[in-house]
């Protein structure tokens, strides 16, 4: 997780970005310097040469420093848009969900696709902190930490759904399996239970993995302001005026409990260390396993275009595609919104993020294709029509949009120029999310709109109810990002210190600072 | 062991020798020196895991996988038995035409509650054997130790080692290449 590459050093120079140069003029064709293509050579994880203490400096200043000027309101506003969802999810409790469009034919519809679309949008969290974990993929360390802030956020939007859609939502506690009074038991043999084990282990671990990277990083917060209190014991900055209490005795006590004690010791850095690993193991078939078993809650019926065994994997190249959208939706606007927030987050990061939704936006393209061969080679006519349906039928715009935005747009992406220009990232970020949307819309509500008999076909149009709890969804989602980025790590400060050239303990031997060849000596030690 | 055999000037008991080295690069090769001269119980602390440290403290590997291995085996074998004693025992109901013990369907749930019961025993047993959560430790008395939060590394020999004498491990930190070194009350 932590090797050092000594070629860093060699790739700042050659991108032009000198050591101890103050301000770094990137080769041309570099990008920002970590765009260099040079084989053998790995380009720069964090710009600016900075040092171990910038790099705390710059991550605690997120949290410490006040807050940036265009923050509150924009809190505000996401908070407002939470607080709609919270009043209409009590309007439909106090009055039942036949407030939403949904109907007796098609009795699954926005609930549900809201459902699988936060869900899906959790799996590029755990994919960055677990599976690029295990591929020693260096890079990740700068995202990880909001990825996974992310995963957890839109699990709890996830989980709102089937919550509320359940009908008497007091009941809700009968997923689970509790004792209860009619000594009943739930049924083992329906997906849709498994979703419920599948979707809470998740959250669970996905929390766990979360607050254990943070727990250096909350120790790095207190001790800072441990610090601050010991050189000025009486100073220092209060809550508010009229509440004596002093932020930073808050932070240490508050941080300091969440840091559990961590001291920083290197016998418990190994345990640490290896906890992670076996995390990330653990998290790698689990990340694979809940998208798949969120699909066999459709491939296990015998509803045309829902009974197909393409949709695990489809669903999870569908997850992790829709996911890395939204880690750049985030990403991006907070990378020029926050000071020195592009040292850490390089246009490398958006290049390799926009490679891997052309990778995933290529998969789900041709699961979209296989499916309409396999329905006419299988010679079903109820399945062949369901396909001929959804591209031509009556929600033919839901189906058209949806592959304009997933399988078109993200095509843009072979062009280097495109991958790595952010505001074009941003925007086909923007599609793709909003074509995941429609994908999950068109498999729930195609399918189900028209099935095997015309007696049971009918149509489904959203209510106001409906569109609003989507809306305050996104609200309730943006609301909890903004918290995270102010009063928690953004980064991890670890494990960022931990990929730096001079992290290693070779640094120095290879690297003297009087300058060498234009290629980097072999590292000593590299075995490690 | 535990009585302490030294006191500070002030005369508390003393706790160790704290010893700060400015690079990565510094504190490995003290480390190296350390454990060369056969102290067992001492401490090396660094803002972020160093690379190759557990050789050059000269650990041994850490039993955490295995202990994992053998709570996700428990968490399967707890979540298969509670689908048995549920669905083929205590409330038999025919669904779907299968039989109460159709173990095929029972897998997804089990395999979950392997993984839930393995990541809870991956962060349970580090923290455990870490000896955490402690919200108190000598060493963070120390004004100086708090840096090795941000940008400094440390060394610390307890006086409890049998190998510790304040004179000569004082020498053998100097000789490491440490840029201050101060004594931890207990």
């Amino acid at each position: 997780m932590t090797t050092i590459h000594p070629d860093q050093l060699t790739a700042e120079r050659l991108a032009g970005l000198s050591r101890g140069a103050g301000s770094p003029t990137p080769a041309p064709g570099t990008g920002d310097g970590t765009l260099i293509e040079t084989p053998g050579v790995r380009p720069p994880l964090v710009l600016n040469n900075r040092s171990f203490k910038e790099l705390t400096d710059i991550i605690c200043g997120y949290v410490e420093n006040p807050a940036p000027r265009w923050w509150f309101p924009i809190f505000a506003m996401a908070a407002t848009i939470a607080g709609l969802a919270g009043a209409l999810i009590l309007y439909l409790v106090v009055t039942g969900i036949g407030t939403w469009g949904l109907n007796n034919q098609v009795d699954w519809a926005w609930d549900i696709t809201n459902f699988v679309f936060w869900i899906g949008i959790g799996h590029a969290g755990t994919l960055i902190s677990a599976i690029l974990c295990l591929l020693k993929q260096k890079w990740r360390t700068a995202v990880n930490r909001s990825a996974e802030a992310m995963t957890i956020f839109a699990v709890i939007c996830a989980a709102t759904f089937p919550g509320i859609h359940v009908g008497r939502q007091w009941m809700a506690w009968m997923l689970f399996p509790i004792p209860n009074s009619n000594v009943i038991w739930p049924n083992f043999r329906s997906p849709l239970l498994w979703d419920v084990f599948a979707v809470s282990t998740y959250g669970t671990v996905s929390f766990l993995f979360w607050f254990m990277g943070m727990v250096p990083d909350f120790a790095t917060l207190r001790d800072r302001a441990d610090r601050r209190l010991r050189a000025n014991p009486e100073g220092g900055a209060v809550l508010l005026p009229i509440v004596p209490i002093r932020i930073d005795r808050l932070r240490a006590t508050i941080y300091g409990f969440l840091a559990l004690g961590w001291r920083f010791s290197s016998r418990h850095w190994h345990r640490y260390e290896a906890a992670y690993l076996v995390l990330a193991g653990i998290s790698t078939p689990l990340v694979l396993s809940v998208h798949s078993i969120v699909s066999f809650d459709f491939a296990t019926s015998i509803m045309p275009g829902w009974h197909t065994t393409i949709f695990p994997p489809y669903f999870v190249a569908g997850a992790i595609f829709g996911g890395f959208a939204m880690v750049l939706l985030l990403l991006i606007p907070a990378r020029e919104l926050f000071p020195h927030m592009k040292d850490l987050i390089t246009l490398r990061h958006i290049d390799n993020m926009a490679k891997i939704l052309l990778a995933t936006g290529m998969m789900v393209g041709f699961a979209y294709s296989m499916e309409f061969f396999i329905a006419w080679y299988s010679g079903n006519e109820y399945e062949v029509y369901a396909f001929k349906n959804r591209a031509t039928g009556p929600y033919w715009w839901a189906y058209w949009t949806m592959i304009t935005c997933n399988v078109v747009s993200p095509q843009l992406f072979w062009l280097r120029s495109m991958r790595t220009t952010p505001l074009v990232v941003f925007i086909v970020s923007i599609f793709v999310t909003i074509g995941m949307w429609f994908e999950r819309f068109v498999i729930i509500v195609s399918s189900l709109h028209r099935s095997f008999l015309p007696a049971q076909w009918g149509m489904f149009h959203p209510t106001l109810i409906d569109i609003g709890i989507f809306v305050g969804s996104c609200g309730i989602f943006l609301t909890l990002f903004l918290l995270f980025l102010r009063f928690l790590p953004a980064f991890p400060i670890a494990e960022i210190k931990a990929v730096l050239p001079q992290a290693s303990p070779h640094y120095g031997h290879e690297n003297e600072p009087d300058g060498h060849g234009d290629v980097a000596a072999p590292a000593h030690g590299g075995h490690h | 062991m535990s009585t302490p055999v030294y006191v500070t000037e002030t005369g508390e008991p003393l706790h160790a020798i704290l010893a700060e080295f400015a690079t990565p690069r510094d504190l490995y090769h003290a480390a190296e020196k350390v454990r060369d001269a056969g102290y067992l119980k001492w401490d090396t602390y660094t803002p972020f895991p160093i690379h190759g440290m557990e050789e050059a403290m000269g650990f041994k590997y850490t039993i955490l996988p295995v202990m994992v291995a053998c709570g996700g085996l428990v968490g399967a074998g707890l979540g298969f038995l509670m689908q048995w004693w549920m669905a083929g025992v205590d409330y038999q109901m025919v669904t779907q035409g299968k039989p109460f013990f159709s173990w095929q369907a029972f897998i997804p749930i089990t395999f979950e509650c392997g993984i839930l019961f393995a990541a809870f025993t991956s962060i349970i047993g580090m923290l455990a054997m870490n000896g955490l959560p402690r919200w108190h430790h000598p060493l963070m008395k120390k004004e100086r130790f708090l840096s090795s939060s941000d940008d400094k590394f440390f060394v610390c020999i307890e006086s409890g080692d049998k190998n510790f004498h304040p004179e000569k491990t004082r020498q053998l930190l100097e000789q490491a290449g440490a840029t201050s070194i101060e004594l931890v009350e207990e």
